[in-house]
């Protein structure tokens, strides 16, 4: 599942406009598989524009976004039901974490797989429990949303994105309601994912948690790239005054 | 109750008002002496009062109830001065307020009302086609009869040979009004033929239903039988009257004096040739009647010994002998809300879901749909159905109730769960977009089953409404709870207790609901 340039995830020339802003002005960027890829920059800077626009929640102007060998291209999302191939190869982590409340974590995460698979219950059970087990959740499986922490609806939903076995993984701002202990194992468990051969997006303002588990940092400003590289090169020897000014206001 | 046409615009108006009911029949002769009795009893209360012109202070006007309402020949709004009255019963109203030296006062009111409003002192007196029953009399004090009318059988055309009498309509339906002699009648054939009675609250809607095929005979007034011919044919009136009646004045039970001395005006009136003269202008004056008048004055000279109102044999209905009927209309109120409430539910949602995901011309129908039924009374929506689309498609009453109740929840539905439709946090679709669920299986799976829990409170209080909106279906012959119980109350001559039974079962059905749907919101709250 491969893209063509042998990335997981390919973006190229990303342009997307809100209204009369231009909020993202030619993007290039490039995640390998089992590389961990962390956006960051300061509020406004894209980061969740280049997220939705990947997911296909949003439209685009220019540039093109490849998956696995699967292409967007600019114009209005198509339906549904020409992503279905699409929707296999990536999945997405809000920052909500966006579960679906009437529905228990195991209910959660053997949705898709019984419904867009067509897996039996008792194969999407027991998938489910593996992953969530891997998770360390799996004595929660029973729980409906509101009744877990936020560090167990966070990999509750990290399970849900996986149940898809997707070739990418985006994470939205996925620290940001962890203690440093969750942060920790957060950061583990993306560590082992990543090394499943996946590519990982993370959308992040968290300087620790880039520097501990990032391969690499994507620096935006005003909807460009600022500068990439490793979070060593990039974070302890900032050249841009973007990643000086991220820096300091962390 | 009857009906009659505007004055201003001259269309038919339809009767809301319930008539009276009646359970026992009697003989003509019974009631003939009955008359008789009163008669002589008010010629020898007469000797006994002041003459007139005694009066030394000014007398108040005669205040006197009727439904203009009815319509002519009873009481309607007068064409040349729709803020007065004309009829035969007007004038007879006039009649014996000449003869009390006060000014007539009409006082407007509603027919099913007439007995308790003049029991709680809204008017002396009630005039409007009140027909004579034993258990009336025993409740109030009544005139004596003033006009003898006959129940006839009115029946299609093609039935003339086959149907003359009630015993022929075995297992056929046969429309009256609710609450009358005649409802009495056609139930007692229901106890010895099979006859079904339907019940009707206007006088119109069952001469139509004849006519469509949807009943198969009509028992009622001769006049009101004779008026409808006139204005919509399409039927015949068997020759043979299937049993007589009488028209009485009603006053409060109390009011006795004022009885004797309308007996004595009306006795006179009959005697100088007064009450003919009104009953001829209004064309109204029979052969039956003649002999009625004729027979009442001789008889007031040879029989001078009653002179009190007989005994009546009607029995006060007991609380417990109307149980059975009340329970099986409650029944009927359950099953009919539950059907409707399941229908507006399927159409509402088929509804919300088309305003949310439908195309524009869709979505404007769809809108015009929800609007055009809440701007409307679901009373006319029912009377359209059932009578309005009548030559196309002939519903049954029941099945019309439904679909009538149903339709228009479904309006109120819709925009129940529309808003909850649309109250599901959009990141709630993406995360099941992205997940690969099609827009259809967001729907199934994602945002209906949130939306309903949104959705559950107000639905139950719809549920709730709806429970007590089905007692509006009894304007189409549907008797339900409430239906029943103004039946009932009627019988006995008082609210209290029918209104205290029919509020229980309500609240029977309504409370339990209010509760299950607060546990399920509880269950199902989400943080």
């Amino acid at each position: 599942m491969n893209a063509p340039n042998g990335h997981a995830l390919s973006v190229r020339g990303l342009r997307a406009v809100r209204g009369t802003v231009e909020v993202l002005r030619g993007v290039d960027v490039d995640v390998a598989r089992g590389e961990t890829c962390a956006l960051m920059g300061l509020s406004g800077a894209g980061k969740t524009t280049i997220l939705r626009s990947v997911a296909a929640l949003q439209s685009f102007s220019a540039g093109t976004i490849g998956v696995g060998g699967f292409e967007l291209h600019p114009g209005p999302v198509p339906p549904e039901s020409r992503l279905r191939e699409f929707r296999r190869k990536l999945g997405l982590v809000f920052q909500s974490h966006a579960l679906f409340e009437h529905l228990t974590v195991l209910d959660n995460v053997t949705l898709a797989p019984m419904h867009v698979l067509g897996w039996p219950r008792s194969r999407a059970d027991e998938a489910a429990m593996k992953l969530l087990g891997s998770l360390g959740i799996a004595e929660r499986a029973r729980a409906y949303p509101r009744e877990i922490s936020g560090g167990q609806a966070q990999r509750a939903a990290i399970a849900r994105a996986l149940a898809m076995d997707p070739l990418v993984l985006l994470m939205d701002e996925p620290t940001s309601a962890l203690d440093p202990a969750r942060r920790g194992a957060l950061g583990e468990t993306l560590r082992a994912l990543a090394a499943e051969g996946r590519g990982l997006l993370i959308s992040t303002h968290d300087l620790d948690f880039v520097r501990g588990f990032a391969d690499r940092v994507v620096i935006l400003a005003d909807g460009l790239v600022m500068e990439t590289g490793t979070p060593k090169e990039i974070l302890d020897n900032p050249r841009h005054p973007a990643t000086r000014a991220l820096i300091s206001n962390s | 109750m009857r009906r009659d046409e505007c004055p201003a615009c001259r269309r038919v108006l339809p009767l809301r008002a319930v008539r009276i009911k009646m359970f026992a029949t009697r003989k003509r002769d019974e009631l003939n002496a009955f008359s008789v009795r009163l008669a002589v009893a008010a010629a020898l209360c007469a000797a006994c009062t002041s003459g007139p012109g005694t009066s030394r202070t000014p007398s108040p006007p005669l205040r006197w109830g009727g439904d203009a309402e009815g319509g002519a020949p009873f009481v309607e709004a007068d064409p040349a001065d729709p803020s007065r009255v004309r009829g035969f019963d007007v004038e007879i109203a006039e009649l014996i307020a000449k003869g009390l030296h006060r000014e007539p006062q009409f006082v407007q009111v509603a027919w099913a009302s007439i007995q308790q409003s003049v029991e709680r002192g809204d008017f002396d007196i009630g005039l409007s086609g009140v027909e004579e029953r034993p258990d009336l009399a025993a409740q109030h004090a009544l005139t004596l009869p003033y006009y003898e009318f006959q129940e006839v059988l009115a029946v299609r055309p093609s039935d003339t040979a086959r149907f003359r009498k009630l015993g022929d309509l075995a297992g056929h339906r046969v429309a009256t009004l609710g609450s009358t002699i005649a409802y009495g009648l056609l139930l007692d054939e229901q106890k010895r033929s099979g006859l079904i009675p339907v019940s009707y609250d206007d006088d119109v809607h069952p001469y139509s239903d004849l006519v469509a095929g949807r009943v198969d005979g009509v028992l009622l007034d001769n006049i009101i039988a004779d008026r409808s011919l006139r204005r919509t044919g399409g039927f015949v009136i068997q020759r043979d009257p299937i049993a007589p009646a009488f028209y009485v004045g009603v006053m409060a039970r109390a009011n006795s004096a004022l009885r004797d001395s309308v007996n004595r005006i009306l006795l006179d009136g009959m005697r100088d040739g007064s009450v003919e003269r009104i009953m001829r202008k209004w064309n109204v004056w029979t052969d039956a009647q003649a002999m009625y008048v004729n027979g009442l004055l001789t008889a007031r000279t040879t029989d001078s010994t009653a002179g009190t109102l007989p005994a009546q044999g009607a029995a006060r209905a007991t609380v417990a002998s109307y149980i059975p009927s009340l329970l099986r209309a409650a029944v009927i109120t359950l099953l009919l809300s539950c059907v409707a409430m399941a229908l507006a539910v399927a159409m509402g949602l088929l509804i919300a879901a088309g305003r949310v995901y439908g195309p524009l011309a869709l979505r404007v129908v769809l809108a015009a749909y929800v609007e055009v039924i809440r701007g409307t009374p679901v009373l006319l929506q029912l009377f359209v159905l059932y009578y309005g689309l009548s030559s196309v498609v002939r519903l049954p009453a029941m099945l019309a109730a439904i679909l009538g109740l149903g339709l228009n929840y479904a309006a109120y539905e819709s925009e129940i769960y529309r808003a909850a439709l649309e109250a599901i946090p959009p990141v709630q679709l993406e995360a099941a977009r992205t997940l690969g669920l099609s827009e259809m299986q967001i729907l199934r799976l994602v945002r209906g089953p949130q939306a309903l829990r949104l959705a559950l409170a107000p639905m139950t209080n719809d549920f709730v409404a709806l429970l007590k909106d089905s007692s509006l279906v009894s304007v189409i012959t549907v008797v339900e709870l409430t239906k029943q119980t103004a039946i009932y109350a009627t019988n006995i001559g008082s609210w209290v207790v029918p209104g205290i039974l029919c509020s229980f079962v309500y609240l029977a059905f309504s409370l339990p609901l209010s509760r299950f749907a607060r546990r399920l919101e509880r269950r199902w709250s989400m943080s």
